[in-house]
């Protein structure tokens, strides 16, 4: 058991194993942010329970934190390893004769991601915990001290239309990198058997459906805010 | 000296078991002090290399691929027999023992054949416990099925990898004890001589491929399981890198070579397209079962097909010349590979055949479909089924049967086999002479062993299907590691052999000697060049059908191509390094001294048998007129060629053989 | 047909290489494509120049001898074939093919596109077997039934040729199909569970060792695998890697 992470398949069984956790947490994030579309009122009472509950702060947070981190540190080490087990390249190389543009650029899509994720962070975990944490103010309360900030807050983030471009760009990439990583964690922890062509239609529909759930929900309060 | 073949005395069903109960044994402790050499990592000398090491002995094995699992054995297709009656058939050891000695057509050694039978079985479970993936049926049995020209089904199989899977068998014994430090693995490395020390084998020099270094390595014993000389003929369906080298080397130091014309010639491989041909490929014999082997009647009807002008699907049945069915009617076109292979030469030299080269004949599997497709549309209860309804369930049932076999043929030559029949031509494929071994599988040469295709021991003059697996591991797995010890137990207080001795001196500058003429010869031809017209003259003069005059022109041709590649043989490229020319400058050089002594094998035995055949040994009357005639009276004996120098000055040792469990007789497929 | 051909040429392992142009005239298009490279060799043999090297020999797509990067694809254009029955009529008058080793770290170049692939030998040492030795007294063959689709399966790991294809084709110079196959093949029978756990984590152990990289899933070995060696085989190997890393 020790040192499994010092072998080529512990490495992608963490990596997938971290994936697998990573996409547990975007559809339950999809389904807070769909509640914003229907309901101001929902969305603010969730995001409320979701940024003062302390198991969720607690617990919940640093692991998906952790979770985030690894999933890229790793990602960056396999791809570091897997470029120096061929020192000299093809003259000419016809990747797109065996595998998709998605399984060969994993590293790009996943790149994109991140620098959307780091803006996504500046944007809105950073304001958060310093609300919270720094400033004490656990209410979740706007000014008037009477609604929560989380619905005005969310739709005053989609007002600018170069972040609502790269919000969708960043959505964009993560549904390539789904397309791949989906099926790619199951095959990864030895998930390879009579239901895997179901699971990989399962898998095209999530990498799509939801990326573009968030790009619409963006849209919808980029041209719904007042 | 004259030839003993050290066959045991007693009951042939017993020669085996008391015999080894009688024999030296070399006991555990000693055996690690004990080198053996295996050259070739094939069937026979990978499984040898394995169970050598298992015993205890130091094995050093060699082998020019980049892996023993690379092999020739891997190219065997279906299947490897054993006496196992699991179909309760009635097979027996004794029947297995009868089959292979008339398939053979009394041309082998009883009792080695006897012993082969005996330990078949064994190999099947050997395979087993390795992990061999041999098929099964739905009950998780070992499946069977039944080859050319017997009456039970005793073939295994692995699909129609069957001579791969042995393979990785072997390999991977071979691999556990290379993990253990008990064989020491020389990948691409070729010996190139043996080192004779006191008139025993005692080491080789081999040549490491990459480097280009000149090796020596010293054992106490010598064993070579290097293949057949089918390359002999240049285009075979044996790999471009299969030779004769390490067996002809040991004939020139001592080893008798015994029936060199004894050659198989496979009957369904796919037809030479051109000269740029560089081999030839072999279809499964099991297509026979189902495919009607054809050529035109009318020559106007051969030309148009030649020319394009005509499709052989527009030749009405009477427009057909089913000859096998015309020749044999009672065994049609499942006659024995070498009947085969004659009648389709008879029929292309008369000026049938039917592609541009005028050497192919016709393999049509258009009644097979409609007989299938007929019997399913009364399986499925379908009344008045179309033509197209009969062809597509026909069609089904070919494709379960040789889908992959359709596919490898339109794969090579671009046509659909369901829609036009296959075309086909014979082919060298295995050569049942080689090296001159006695009971014990050693040669003449004290301490020298030869075992699998590269010694002549079970097959007689002709070989049955799936028989050569079984060989190469019998003598690998089962045989060879308890004769040797007999040997070896002379040798515990011999100590190590030193490499550094006036034999290994001399050994090592000839190799250097011939390396170096190749490099410096500034000749004007490349060695393909030479090899090719070898092989032409193979081909036509001792090859299918052979004849006196022919046979002397083939002599006089061979000496003469020889005589003019050391000459002219251009080598290009350095002595010390990776040089493929080189390599195979070296191994033509044997083939051309080996073809000659071929041609003079055939030259002697003035009868047909087997594989070989002498046009003026022909039945002249009766109902088997026109086939072929062994002489028993004249001709049951092994040649046994003993080098002089040149070829044509070889000398004949005989070794009589002697039937005494069988009673001989003509073959007949009338 | 008359094609360019961009070979790749280095002396030998130590040799720094490059892309050399060479032209071909008059190729049938029966010719395989091996034997197109016999017609070079011989063009180059009689120019006075050193032919190429390149690694075959059963020219019938079994022994896994054969090697070469066609056009960017492993074996070339065509799908379930080896070099040697990949034939010229999948290419056209004119068209120029490139020709390169496999590129791996763990399959340095020898000579022009011979590679060094004992890297798979050792990865086969480190396991691949089971052991039992040769006796003559090893149970009979059918003592244990063995249900036919785990023969079959196995029978599908095991027709793997070990060219190193996948290795080539694999962006990452992976070899998990290989060792997945090698894994599968005693992984499926009941002869091989005896030392499953120590084979998987061996096996593996020596496959990292040799510096081949990650498997990342693309699929690209399975597509260029001459014998269609299936993904489903390296998904087999996780597990059974996993379970043997968990037990201890």
């Amino acid at each position: 058991m020790s040192g499994i992470l010092n072998s080529s398949i512990g490495r992608k069984f963490a990596m997938a194993l971290s994936a697998l956790f990573l996409m547990i947490f975007l559809l339950q994030h999809f389904i807070i942010n769909l509640t914003s579309v229907f309901s101001a009122d929902a969305f603010n009472n969730l995001s409320h329970f979701m940024g003062t509950n302390p198991l969720i702060q607690y617990l919940m947070q640093p692991v998906l934190i952790f979770g985030v981190i690894f999933h890229f540190v790793m990602g960056f080490v396999l791809e570091i390893r897997n470029k120096n087990a061929r020192h000299i390249k093809y003259y000419k190389n016809n990747g797109a004769a065996n595998s998709t543009w998605m399984s060969r650029n994993m590293i790009y899509s996943g790149l994109f991601i991140l620098i959307f994720l780091i803006i996504h962070f500046l944007d809105f975990w950073i304001p958060e915990i310093n609300t919270k944490y720094i400033q004490g103010d656990m209410s979740g309360l706007l000014a008037d001290g009477e609604t929560y900030r989380y619905f005005e807050e969310l739709q005053h983030k989609f007002v600018p239309f170069w972040r609502v471009a790269l919000y969708c760009l960043g959505f964009v990439f993560l549904a390539l990198h789904l397309l791949h990583g989906f099926d790619s964690a199951f095959q990864s922890v030895g998930a390879n058997n009579k239901y895997t062509k179901g699971l990989k239609g399962f898998g095209k529909a999530y990498a799509i459906v939801i990326p573009v759930g968030f790009i619409v929900i963006a849209l919808f309060h980029h041209f719904n805010a007042h | 000296m004259a030839l003993d073949s050290r066959v045991p005395k007693g009951p042939i069903k017993d020669k085996w078991t008391d015999y080894k109960n009688k024999i030296n044994l070399v006991n555990p402790a000693n055996k690690r002090h004990i080198d053996v050499i295996v050259v070739g990592t094939g069937l026979a000398g990978g499984s040898a290399a394995a169970t050598l090491a298992e015993l205890g002995y130091n094995v050093k094995a060699f082998a020019y691929q980049d892996s023993p699992r690379r092999a020739h054995s891997i190219a065997a297709q279906g299947g490897i027999n054993a006496a196992k009656n699991y179909q309760g058939d009635g097979d027996s050891t004794y029947r297995l023992f009868y089959d292979t000695v008339k398939g053979g057509d009394y041309r082998s050694r009883e009792a080695n054949v006897y012993r082969l039978a005996e330990v078949s079985a064994n190999i099947i479970d050997q395979c087993v416990a390795q992990g061999v993936p041999f098929a099964r049926d739905y009950g998780g049995l070992l499946d069977n099925r039944s080859f050319g020209g017997v009456l039970v089904s005793r073939t295994f199989y692995a699909k129609g990898q069957t001579g791969q899977q042995l393979l990785l068998g072997a390999y991977s014994a071979m691999n556990r004890q290379i993990a253990r430090g008990k064989i020491e693995m020389f990948n691409r490395h070729e010996m190139l001589d043996v080192v004779i020390v006191d008139g025993k084998a005692r080491g080789i020099i081999a040549r490491n491929l990459i480097t280009g270094e000149i090796e020596r390595h010293s054992a106490h014993a010598v064993v070579i399981a290097s293949g057949g000389y089918g390359n002999v003929y240049f285009l075979s369906t044996n790999a471009m890198g299969s030779n004769a080298t390490a067996a002809w080397k040991i004939h020139k130091k001592g080893a008798y070579f015994a029936n060199p014309c004894y050659t198989q010639i496979h009957p369904t491989c796919i037809p030479r397209s051109g000269d740029y041909q560089s081999k030839l490929t072999l279809m499964s014999e099991s297509l026979r079962n189902d495919g009607r082997i054809w050529v035109p009647k009318n020559m106007d009807d051969v030309l148009a097909i030649r020319e394009g002008r005509k499709k052989p699907t527009d030749l009405s049945e009477d427009e057909r010349d089913y000859y096998l069915e015309r020749r044999y009617p009672a065994f049609g076109n499942l006659v024995p590979r070498d009947v085969a292979s004659r009648a389709a030469k008879e029929r292309c030299d008369a000026g049938y055949g039917v592609n541009a080269t005028g050497e192919a004949v016709y393999l049509d599997f258009a009644s097979a479909i409609q007989r299938y497709g007929k019997e399913q549309a009364k399986i499925h209860n379908i009344s008045n089924p179309s033509a197209e309804k009969i062809y597509e369930l026909g069609q089904k049932i070919v494709e379960a049967k040789y889908g992959n076999l359709f596919q490898m043929y339109e794969k090579i030559v671009d046509e659909d086999p369901y829609k036009t029949p296959m075309m086909i031509y014979p082919a060298t494929h295995y050569t049942m002479g080689g090296v001159w071994v006695d009971y014990n599988l050693m040669t003449t040469i004290p301490g020298c062993y030869c075992i699998g295709e590269a010694n002549f021991s079970d097959h007689g003059a002709n070989r049955l299907g799936a028989s050569a697996l079984m060989q190469g591991l019998a003598d690998g797995y089962f045989v060879l590691p308890y004769t040797i010890g007999d040997y070896l137990a002379d040798d515990i207080r011999t100590g190590k052999i030193s490499t550094a001795t006036k034999e290994f001196d001399e050994a090592e500058k000839a190799v250097k000697d011939r390396i170096d003429f190749f490099i410096n010869n500034k000749g004007t031809k490349s060695v393909d060049h030479f090899h090719k017209r070898l092989g032409k003259v193979m081909w036509d003069k001792v090859g299918m059908a052979r004849n006196e005059k022919g046979l002397k022109e083939a002599m006089a041709e061979i000496k003469a191509i020889r005589e003019e590649f050391w000459k002219e043989v251009k080598v290009p490229g350095n002595a010390n390094e990776l040089n493929p020319e080189l390599e195979k400058a070296g191994r033509v050089a044997d083939f051309l001294e080996l073809g000659e002594l071929f041609a003079k094998d055939a030259l002697v035995r003035e009868e047909s048998c087997g594989g070989h055949f002498r046009e003026e040994s022909v039945e002249l009357d009766g109902e088997q007129k026109g086939e072929a005639k062994r002489d028993d009276e004249n001709f049951a004996f092994v040649s046994a060629w003993e080098y002089k120098g040149e070829p044509a000055d070889a000398v004949l040792h005989k070794e009589q053989l002697e039937f005494k469990d069988i009673e001989l007789k003509q073959r007949s497929y009338k | 047909m008359n094609l360019t051909l961009k070979i790749w040429r280095q002396k030998d392992s130590s040799a720094k290489g490059q892309m050399v142009d060479y032209k071909v005239t008059d190729i049938s298009e029966h010719m395989s494509f091996l034997e197109m490279m016999d017609v070079l060799n011989e063009q180059l043999v009689n120019a006075g120049e050193e032919p190429v090297a390149f690694d075959h020999d059963c020219r019938e797509g079994i022994c896994g001898m054969c090697s070469l990067y066609i056009n960017g694809e492993a074996h070339g254009p065509d799908r379930g074939v080896t070099t040697c029955q990949l034939h010229m009529r999948m290419f056209k008058d004119g068209d120029t093919i490139t020709i390169e080793p496999w590129r791996a770290a763990a399959f340095p170049v020898i000579k022009d596109l011979i590679v060094d692939r004992t890297s798979f030998e050792r990865i086969q040492q480190a396991g691949g077997f089971i052991s039992v030795n040769t006796s003559g007294n090893t149970q009979d063959a059918n003592a244990i039934p063995i249900a036919k689709e785990a023969a079959d399966k196995a029978m599908d790991a095991a027709t793997c040729i070990g060219c190193g294809a996948c290795v080539a084709s694999c962006k990452n110079s992976s070899a998990m199909l290989f060792v997945g196959a090698k894994v599968s093949q005693y992984a499926l029978l009941p002869q091989g569970q005896v030392e499953a756990t120590e084979r998987v984590l061996n096996m593996v152990k020596q496959m990292d060792e040799e510096g081949f990289g990650n498997c990342t899933n693309t699929g690209a070995c399975e597509v260029e695998c001459p014998k269609g060696i299936s993904l489903e085989n390296i998904a087999r190997m996780n597990r059974e890697y996993l379970k043997a890393a968990f037990k201890g």
